[in-house]
């Protein structure tokens, strides 16, 4: 399993074999607040990087979720529709959003990893 | 109680408000249920005779399963809609501070005459002849606003600000078509208020966002770069919703021409410039007005407003119908798109136009008058800058220099103070004051946006400033925990917006889901 | 200058504290070509005794529909509305406040928004209601538009039953937004095969009960038509009293309302300000425009009210928005709940019966003028005659004899001929025995 990678977008995105899973950080669900919806693609519809491929919304924001990496979606999490809460409890791991059978595994390493992704955010603070 | 109220409950203070009672009441404040749950069925609040018999022409066709309206007489309902009234705010009892509202007081008598029979008891299909005196007033409403405007067409009849906005792009889009020249963006700041984009993309244009420069306008040099043939457009408010005036407007007006666009503008914050400056001569092409905020139209809780709009020579013949015309018999109304208004975009709501609030304008024009009107944008410039010069030195002010009739603070004050823009708001509203304008415009950092009006003495001005530095001096003191847990003096605590949008709960419904099955 | 609080004395104090000469230096940043010196050309500020002397001339020239038999429907209808509504409505602390969105300070208003969206969705048989929109008209092409954003179609049928106005509305708004409108012939007795013309393209088929015309139909069939195709069948309600009295479209499968609630607590007011009415399915709520208020609780468990899913509305979601709309129709919906609380289920229902009795009594009386015909199979308290002559000039000539005699369909429609006949009548509760003895003599009159 490789690292975890991030987008300025506050994505983030782990290769398991072919697939990759795909959710928001933690900074992002911080920002955001309690998570009250998320609009999750259908499964088997074609996603292009960097555009947009879920929705996630507190009261009083709406933020689109974009695709880091290209690719079919092959599942998405409904738990999180039922409960978003999961969404501010646990960003990294069971807030996943979706999973993706990657087109090209080479889009992963144009994204910023830990190190970058954290130097980014503390510049944004 | 969820995690979120519990830990809020634990900043509470214990003082003498929370002491139970018996009744749940606390004082004049007064717990009501709702109506639903006061039901006695087969009860009336209105005498109504029993109707004759007849031979129904409803054939098969009558309701069959009562609605489950309740049924109250009327002194449960006059002490039920008292009650909820207690529990509301209002410009009558206080200050509202809300940029970009124009929360100016509203005088009663524009609601005397809108109640006259004949302005309120008309009916809006009655032939010509018995409705010319609402003709006459509408069409003196048109004067006095082309008149303020500069502008040589008005077209009355959208509902409200946000579906003004969709007529003057509508029109500019059907001018556009009729030069052959079809364009597909708008550009928009990034200051404007939601309705602009929004209202953009419903007429199926792309919208492009323009920076704003440090001195809170629209960059010119950006305006220029992203001008091109394919901009239909540029919306513009001004003075715009950081509560400057958008000084470069003339050459912002110059370059959108030239590059063969229209220029739309926002007339939301025409209360700083009415009486004293015409957008005709700012080189506006449209111009929506808000008749509930600079006219005292009254805001009702969420309405109705009215939101005409104010159009240039090539516009014009694009007005939506109805038209208010004059011909050898008197006043009348072109009600089709054909004939003299068969460039018209066509009719946007049913009916003529929002006649009540005509009504209640022109009487607020007639009080004011020429003279009247112009000391209202003085005085509300006044007003602003009076606020700003007492606060600026507490409050981080977001653009240096003299404002219009609102002025712009940011959250940098709370910096490091552990209380945000929603706090100190909500500490405010213990106060006794409605929050001013929050998180709004986008462009600074938990933008606090203050708007006095006119109507505010001088008094009230001084009685708010001190409590606003108040609130300051103790946030930079560090009691943070007394700002989270406000507000503590009002009918309800903070309340759960995101239990409200995760699992939302619409209406009343009763408790016996198979007793309603039953019936 | 009476709303003006600020002395001369306050502005001196006041420049002085602001550091400026006068009040021209706080409009410094307006070019000075912009500058208006003087005054404009318009009449000085006048005292309320002048206003009202003014306005009240301007008033004494129009016919008030109750001064006079009124028979006006098309849409707009005169009821009786109780005394208390208009003094609740009046309390400065429902007439002055803002839209909650500070809802601390707001229960009043939302809980009243919250009983109001309860009375719609009870009156109509649908799960869920909004907090209001502009008016029936603007309802209905929001109705269009939301069908399009669930279906993710973008062809919408109009039934020919449909008011003209709210057809001319969505023609509007659809021209703007790139979305077909397939458009079914006006005319008075049936006719359109709606179903036929429902296929995978579809997003919507709208129709109106009562419709225009007057006609009442069950849309149950067309409903379940509607639904294996994958469109969503959308019911428009102009007089919104008809539902004491028939059955609501929820209950024949309807998936959105829109209607017009001005029969409830708002006077004529010559056209406005109305008030729209919106439902639907529960499960398309958040394709829904418009304000909504949720129940909740505060930090202290006790129940409360909040505007909630504001993330479809235009100040959260803007370009994206479900609508833009933003101040929508407070007032005139707390009139409407103040009014149905007062008449609750039994005083609806009498008061949609003597609506029906005073319709058909009227029908009754016309119809048997020779040469005038009802149209109608059903009608509630609105219906069509077709006459000798065009009705039009028909009511011209009534109106001279002081009779607000219907509304001439021609006046919709001038550009069909064979619609020149037809004639709208309405008759409402307030109207009396003398008044249709009065129509029938005038009306027997014209047409000798």
């Amino acid at each position: 399993m490789t690292a975890t990678r991030f987008t300025k977008d506050h994505e983030w995105v782990r290769q398991e074999g072919d697939i990759a899973v795909v959710g928001i950080t933690d900074y992002a669900q911080s920002q955001l607040g309690d998570v009250v919806y998320v609009e999750l693609p259908e499964v088997g519809r074609k996603l292009a990087q960097g555009k947009e491929a879920a929705v996630v919304e507190s009261a009083k924001a709406a933020s689109e979720v974009y695709a880091p990496v290209s690719g079919e979606v092959v599942a998405v999490n409904e738990t999180i529709v039922e409960d978003p809460a999961k969404v501010n409890a646990d960003a990294m791991g069971e807030g996943w959003f979706l999973k993706v059978r990657l087109d090209d595994p080479k889009e992963l390493d144009g994204l910023l990893d830990r190190a970058a992704y954290d130097a980014f955010v503390a510049e944004q603070e | 109680m969820s995690d979120w109220s519990r830990a809020l409950s634990a900043h509470a203070t214990p003082d003498a408000t929370a002491a139970p009672t018996i009744s749940g009441n606390r004082g004049l404040q007064l717990e009501e249920p709702l109506l639903f749950e006061q039901d006695s069925p087969g009860h009336c609040g209105v005498d109504l005779p029993e109707p004759p018999p007849l031979r129904s022409r409803l054939a098969g066709l009558e309701r069959k399963a009562p609605t489950g309206l309740p049924g109250l007489s009327e002194p449960q309902i006059v002490r039920h809609f008292t009650r909820l009234s207690q529990k509301n705010y209002a410009i009558d009892a206080g200050l509202y501070p809300l940029g970009s509202c124009t929360m100016k007081h509203n005088p009663r008598l524009n609601e005397k005459l809108a109640r006259l029979p004949g302005f309120a008891d008309l009916h809006p299909l009655q032939p010509r002849s018995t409705v010319q005196g609402a003709l006459e007033l509408i069409d003196t409403v048109a004067h006095w606003l082309k008149t303020l405007t500069g502008m040589p067409a008005i077209a009355l009849s959208p509902a409200a600000g946000a579906q003004g906005e969709l007529c003057g792009i509508m029109a500019i889009r059907a001018a556009l078509t009729a030069r052959g020249d079809p364009r597909s963006r708008i550009l928009v700041p990034e200051s404007a208020h939601g309705t602009n984009p929004s209202t953009a993309a419903t007429c199926g244009y792309a919208i492009e966002a323009l920076p704003a420069n440090a001195r809170g306008r629209v960059d010119l040099a950006a305006v220029k770069a992203q001008l091109d043939t394919d901009v239909a457009a540029l919306m513009l408010t001004n003075p715009n919703t950081c509560g400057l005036f958008e000084d470069e407007i003339l050459e912002i007006a110059d370059a959108v021409h030239a590059a063969g666009a229209f220029f739309y503008c926002d007339g939301a914050n025409f209360n700083a410039i009415v009486g004293r400056v015409r957008p005709a001569e700012l080189g506006i092409d449209a111009l929506h007005l808000n008749l509930h905020k600079t006219f005292s139209t009254p805001h009702g809780g969420g309405g109705p407003g009215s939101g005409p709009v104010a159009l240039g020579l090539e516009l014009a013949p694009h007005a939506p119908v109805p038209w208010l015309v004059h011909d050898a018999d008197g006043f009348a109304l072109v009600e089709h798109g054909d004939g003299q208004a068969e460039r018209s975009i066509g009719r946007l709501k049913g009916f003529h136009g929002q006649m009540g609030m005509f009504v209640r304008a022109l009487a607020y024009m007639m009080s004011h008058g020429a003279d009247g009107l112009k000391q209202v944008a003085e005085d509300a410039v006044l007003n602003a800058n009076y606020l700003r010069v007492r606060l600026a030195d507490l409050l981080s002010l977001s653009f240096p220099g003299t404002c219009m009739h609102e002025v712009l603070f940011d959250d940098h004050f709370l910096k490091d103070t552990g209380v945000t823009t929603l706090d100190f708001a909500k500490a405010l509203i213990d106060e006794g004051f409605h929050p001013m304008t929050m998180y709004f415009p986008l462009v600074v950092h938990g933008a606090l946006l203050i708007e006095p009006t006119e109507t505010e003495s001088k008094a009230s001005l001084d009685q708010f400033v001190a409590v606003v530095r108040g609130l300051a001096e103790r946030a930079r003191e560090g009691d943070a925990a007394s700002f989270r847990s406000a507000p503590r003096l009002t009918p309800r605590r903070r309340l759960d917006e995101t239990a409200a949008a995760r699992k939302p709960v619409l209406r009343w419904r009763s408790a016996s889901p198979q007793q309603e099955a039953a019936e | 200058m009476r709303y003006l609080p600020l002395t001369d004395a306050d502005r001196t104090a006041m420049l002085a504290a602001i550091g400026v000469p006068s009040i021209e230096a706080l409009f410094a940043d307006v070019p000075v070509a912009a500058r208006h010196a003087g005054l404009l050309d318009l009449p000085l500020a006048m005292g309320e005794l002048e206003v009202e002397r003014r306005l009240g001339r301007i008033a004494a020239k129009n016919t008030s529909a109750g001064s006079v038999p009124c028979f006006l429907g098309g849409g707009a209808y005169r009821h009786h509305i109780p005394a208390a509504v208009d003094h609740l409505i009046q309390r400065g602390e429902f007439l002055t406040s803002y839209t909650p969105y500070q809802p601390e300070l707001a229960q009043g208003t939302l809980q009243a928004l919250f009983e109001f969206q309860t009375q719609v969705a009870l009156l109509t048989a649908m799960e869920v209601a909004n907090a209001s929109l502009y008016d029936g008209a603007t309802a209905c092409a929001e109705a269009v538009a939301m069908a399009g954003r669930v279906t993710g179609r973008h062809q919408a049928v109009l039934s020919g039953g449909l008011h003209p106005h709210y057809r001319a509305v969505c023609e509007t708004y659809a021209r703007f937004a790139g979305n077909r409108l397939v458009l079914q012939g006006a005319g008075p007795g049936g006719g359109e095969d709606l179903a036929a013309l429902v296929d995978g393209e579809t997003a919507c088929v709208v129709v109106q009960n009562p419709d225009f015309f007057g006609e009442i139909r069950d849309y149950s069939e067309l409903a379940e038509i509607c639904h294996r195709a994958g469109a969503l069948l959308v019911v428009i309600v102009t007089e919104i009293l008809s539902l004491g009295a028939i059955i609501p479209p929820g209950e024949m499968g309807a998936d959105i309302v829109a209607a017009e609630g001005q029969s409830f607590g708002n006077a004529l007011n010559f056209g406005g300000p109305y008030v729209g009415l919106f439902a639907a399915r529960e499960k398309f709520v958040r394709q829904m425009p418009g304000r909504l208020v949720g129940e909740t609780h505060d930090a202290e468990g006790r129940r409360g009210w909040v505007l909630t899913l504001s993330t479809r509305e235009q100040h959260i979601r803007r370009e994206k928005a479900t609508s833009n709309i933003c101040t929508n129709s407070g007032l005139c919906a707390l009139a409407f709940t103040i009014h149905l609380a007062l008449l609750g289920e039994a005083g609806l229902t009498r008061l949609a019966w003597l609506n029906h009795a005073a319709a058909v009594a009227t029908a009754e009386r016309l119809a048997a003028i020779p040469g005038v015909e009802l149209v109608n199979d059903r009608f509630f308290n609105e219906f069509t005659l077709r006459l000798p002559r065009p009705a039009a000039t028909v009511v011209d000539r009534l109106a001279a004899q002081g009779v607000l005699g219907g509304v001439p369909v021609s006046r919709f429609y001038p550009e069909r001929p064979e619609l020149q006949g037809l004639l709208l009548v309405a008759a409402t509760e307030t109207v009396t025995p003398e008044d249709i003895d009065g129509f029938e003599v005038a009306l027997r009159e014209v047409l000798r």
